[in-house]
Parts: structure tokens; C-alpha cells; sequence
């Protein structure tokens, strides 16, 4: 602009305009083929890691696999249903004790909580997602499998819980407060009292944004293994007990990626494939859910 | 004329603010008195204090008594849920529940607190809706949802489910401050309807609005009520230099 104003030296801020184009382009292209870069090296990985699983596992992946056990060393076939169905009660079960108390918790953060009381609760939120997953696994240990004195499903369960609670908690409470307050107003000057508000309004709105939340802490602890190590423990055969030990198919993996056979190594990877290919289905849920929220 | 609300010395403090000072005034029953001031006067303020509003704001502290036909809203053992349905409130931006049809915007105070039976619901939709002169508009798309309705519609469709659930009084905040000239106009004239049945207090930045619908008016000033009195005399000879001021626009 300045160099269209000016009148006493316009040929000079032109010829500085024209030096100065040809660097500036150069600087974009080098920004853009820098920027290019990241993009690949986030996407590179990811597809390696896909391109890789998929070819290592697809050729196991067949209906044995879904609806059969491992069979014994040494006989061929088998397959990993009760690692996947293991998987679902372990999830199932997490879920049953972890949402309501990660949902619960959010709404008193931020319908009814005093400010002091929820920066603390908050930060022990923060710190538990912290947590290293194995140890939340030897906290689930010492709490649950020493005192029933057996490794357990309810004890993988509520180690995997621990885990979901400050993820739900979190998401939740960011969503509960990106409703405006205006609603919830309108529903208190109709004379519905506040836990009704919660409820029927607030929560009600923000339902989309919990269930990505929620969406998103399954698929975080449908691939965990550390904390199953020591409190679902895993096991051979069918077991729907939740007082007994039970499979699981991250669990599964480990201990058949390193065993010795090459024909347990192809199932490790069909089990892998399975999870990943979960575990994206998982993700993609909860982003057509976030954006059906996005739209409201 | 009888009052129906009645502060008795209200002050109303935010943390170190205090934004209300001694105020007293009646507020008599079925008509309309609005509330003026510049920004930041506190009108807003005393009148969420008379729905109890201020109960759900950190640190907001409301002192003195407001008397509802006698009864002291803030008084011991006085449920706010209870007072909230006998005094409605009319918000400055239409608040319809988003994820609602229109029909189930009119009967929300009855469908958020439990369920109603259908014919009933259908009857007082209609009533709502027509006593806001919005039945005609909407008739034909009672399940479509709320958020499709314009501003000035959306604004009608919130004070029918104010008066759905039958209340005694009605506030309004600044009720068409969002709103074009015409949807204003139309406001205003529910406004003049609705008094026959409710006593309606109403926060305007509008003078001229003020003007028009109240038959009172109150002058508040730095969270002091400077002024109240029939509108009439308050627009034309107000006893007090400040509310002169700020009639004839030297400050606010």
C-alpha cells in the first residue's frame, strides 16, 4: 500500500518489492514443502503400521478364527474367540464402572461443584490419566486379586475402569460447560429444579460430546495389556466367570507373538488386525458423532 | 391497585460488588412496570433477584426480603423451584430448547418435570401459542424444530412456555432488545395483552419502549432505585434532576 501512497520515492519501494518476491516465494514453497513433510511423517507410520498388520494378518483372518479357541501346540488352526469375547466383557464391565462414575463426576464439576473442591478433583483426574497403565494394573492387584486370592475378570475390569474414569471425566465436563448457560436458565425459570435441568437439559445437550468421549476411552483401553497382565491374567479356554481369569485379545497377542510357532505368530497378527481394525472403527464413531454435535 | 411484588429493602452483593442498594418499591398487579437505567445500573440484577436466580451464581449474596403476595420468596424454607413457577422469566436472547420441536418448547415445563397427559398438553399448546399470537404461524409445523423459527418468533415461542405453566408474574429481560423493529412491535403488544392476566415486570435499555408498555417505571442508578412512579409522570416531570438526565438523554 505504502509504495502506491508514497510519491516521493515510489521507484525505490518498488524495486525493494520486486527484490523481495522472488525470496518470498521461495520461503513459502520451502514452508509448504516443510509442512508437506510433517504431513507424511505423521501419516507414514500410521500407514506402515496398517499396510504391514493387514498383509501380516489378513491371510489367518477367517471364520475359524472368529469362533474357536487356540488350539493345543502343535495342532494347526484355532483361533482367538475367547481372547475377542473376553475383550468385550472386560470392556462391557470397565464401561459399567467407569462411565457413570466419570459421568457423575464431570456433572458435579461443573453443575454443582465449589471451586476449590474441583481444581483438586481435577488435577487427581489429570494425574490418574498420567498414570502409568501398569500400575494402575498393580493397584487393581493389591486391591482385588490378593484379597479374592485369584486372578479375575472383575479384576481387569476395574483396572481398565480406573483408566476410562478421567477420560470420560474430563470430556464430559468440557462438554457439560460448552452448553450455554442460557438453556439451563430457561429451564430453571420454568420452575424445573436443578437436577431435572441436568439432566434433561444440560446433559441432554451435550450428549453427542459425551458419547464421543465416551467412544474415545473404550477404543484407549480396548488395546491395553499392561494393566490385564496381573488381574485378568488371560487363559486358554472359554471362561465367562467374572471371578476367574479371562482372555483377552490384546493379552492374547502378547503371549502368541511370543511364543516360538509361526503359525501362533500368524494368529498374534490376525489378532492384531482384529484391534486395529476396531480400534479405527472406534475412532471413526466418534468423530461422525462430534461432528453430529458440531451441527447442532 | 394491589401489589403483588414488593422489595423490602434488597441489596444484592457479588463477591466485593454490591450491585443492588436498599432498594424498595411495589410492584402492583396486573400491569406492566419496567425497570430503566444506563449499563451496569443493577437492573438486570433486581430482576433476577425476584426469581431467585442469583441462587446459582458463585458468590452472589441477596439480602432483604421480596414478598410475593406476603410471602417472602427468600424466606425459610421457601423452595426456589416452587417460586420459579408463580414468576416466569422472559430472557434478553430467545432461549428455546434446541433440541426440542416447537410443541414440546410450549410444554417443557411440564415434560422436563414428569409427563402430561396428551389432550392436555395438545390444549395448552394451542392456548399458549395463540395467546402469543404464534398459532397461526406455526400451526402447521408443531414437530418441526424450534431453532427453524425466527428471532422474533423464537422470542414469542419462549414467553407462550413462560405462560404454559401458568404463572402469577412474569419477568422480562430486555425481552426484545435482539429483535427487529417489527417483531419488537409485536412483542410490545403481547406485552399490553398479557398484563390482564399477569403483573409483568419488564428491564428495558428502550425508552421509548418503556414509554409505550409500562403503566410504572423505576429509574435505577449505580444499583440505586433513584425514581419510581407512574410512567406518564416519570417521562414528562420527573421529580428527581438524575432521571431528567437520563429521560432527555444527557447521560446513559
Amino acid at each position: 500500500m505504502s509504495s502506491m501512497t508514497s510519491t516521493s520515492q515510489p521507484a525505490v519501494e518498488q524495486t525493494n518489492n520486486m527484490r523481495s518476491l522472488p525470496l518470498r516465494h521461495a520461503k513459502n514453497t520451502l514452508m509448504t514443502i516443510l509442512m508437506g513433510g510433517a504431513l507424511l511423517a505423521v501419516l507414514f507410520p500410521l500407514g506402515l503400521i496398517f499396510v504391514h498388520i493387514v498383509k501380516m494378518g489378513i491371510s489367518s483372518i477367517s471364520l475359524d478364527f472368529f469362533m474357536h479357541i487356540p488350539k493345543p501346540t502343535g495342532e494347526e488352526g484355532g483361533g482367538m474367540a475367547n481372547g475377542m469375547f473376553g475383550s468385550l466383557v472386560l470392556i462391557g464391565m470397565a464401561s459399567l464402572m467407569g462411565i457413570p462414575v466419570g459421568i457423575f463426576g464431570a456433572i458435579y464439576l461443573s453443575e454443582y461443584g465449589g471451586s476449590r473442591i474441583s481444581t483438586v478433583i481435577r488435577f487427581c483426574a489429570d494425574v490418574l490419566s498420567g498414570i502409568p497403565s501398569i500400575i494402575t494394573g498393580m493397584v487393581a492387584y493389591s486391591l482385588l486379586v490378593v484379597p479374592m486370592k485369584g486372578f479375575s475378570a472383575l479384576a481387569g475390569a476395574f483396572a481398565l475402569a480406573l483408566i476410562m474414569i478421567p477420560i470420560v471425566l474430563r470430556t464430559t465436563e468440557e462438554q457439560l460447560k460448552m452448553v450455554p448457560t442460557s438453556l439451563r436458565e430457561a429451564s430453571l425459570a420454568l420452575g424445573v429444579p436443578l437436577w431435572r435441568t441436568t439432566l434433561k437439559v444440560t446433559l441432554r445437550s451435550a450428549l453427542t460430546g459425551v458419547m464421543t468421549g465416551i467412544l474415545l476411552a473404550i477404543a484407549r483401553v480396548a488395546g491395553e495389556t499392561a494393566p490385564l497382565l496381573f488381574t485378568a491374567l488371560g487363559n486358554q479356554f472359554w471362561s465367562s466367570s467374572l471371578t476367574q481369569p479371562i482372555a483377552a485379545l490384546p493379552l492374547q497377542i502378547f503371549s502368541f507373538a511370543i511364543a516360538p510357532y509361526d503359525d501362533w505368530h500368524r494368529l498374534a497378527w490376525a489378532g492384531a488386525l482384529v484391534l486395529v481394525v476396531t480400534m479405527f472403527a472406534l475412532s471413526l464413531t466418534a468423530r461422525y458423532f462430534g461432528r453430529a454435535g458440531h451441527k447442532n | 391497585m394491589n401489589n403483588k411484588v414488593k422489595l423490602d429493602d434488597l441489596n444484592v452483593h457479588f463477591g466485593g460488588t454490591h450491585a443492588v442498594k436498599e432498594v424498595n418499591i411495589d410492584f402492583p398487579a396486573n400491569s406492566v412496570t419496567a425497570i430503566i437505567g444506563p449499563s451496569g445500573c443493577g437492573k438486570s440484577t433486581v430482576l433476577r433477584a425476584i426469581n431467585r436466580m442469583h441462587d446459582m451464581t458463585p458468590g452472589a449474596q441477596v439480602s432483604g426480603r421480596i414478598l410475593l403476595d406476603d410471602t417472602d420468596i427468600y424466606g425459610r424454607g421457601v423452595d426456589p423451584v416452587a417460586i420459579r413457577r408463580k414468576i416466569g422469566m422472559v430472557f434478553q436472547k430467545p432461549n428455546p430448547f434446541p433440541a426440542m420441536s416447537i410443541y414440546d418448547n410450549v410444554i417443557a415445563g411440564y415434560k422436563l418435570n414428569g409427563r402430561m397427559r396428551r389432550d392436555e398438553a395438545d390444549e395448552i399448546v394451542e392456548s399458549s401459542l395463540q395467546r402469543v399470537a404464534l398459532w397461526d404461524e406455526v400451526k402447521d409445523r408443531l414437530k418441526s424444530n424450534a431453532m427453524e423459527l425466527s428471532g422474533g418468533q423464537q422470542q414469542r415461542l419462549c414467553i407462550a412456555r413462560t405462560i404454559a405453566v401458568r404463572p402469577e408474574v412474569i419477568l422480562m429481560d430486555e425481552p426484545a432488545s435482539a429483535l427487529d423493529p417489527l417483531s419488537t412491535l409485536k412483542i410490545e403488544e403481547l406485552i399490553e395483552e398479557l398484563k390482564e392476566r399477569y403483573t409483568i415486570i419488564i428491564v428495558t435499555h428502550n425508552m421509548q419502549q418503556a414509554a409505550r408498555v409500562s403503566d410504572v417505571t423505576a429509574f435505577f442508578y449505580l444499583g440505586e432505585l433513584i425514581e419510581c412512579g407512574v410512567t406518564k409522570k416519570i417521562f414528562t416531570t420527573p421529580d428527581r434532576k438524575q432521571t431528567e438526565d437520563y429521560i432527555t438523554g444527557r447521560f446513559g
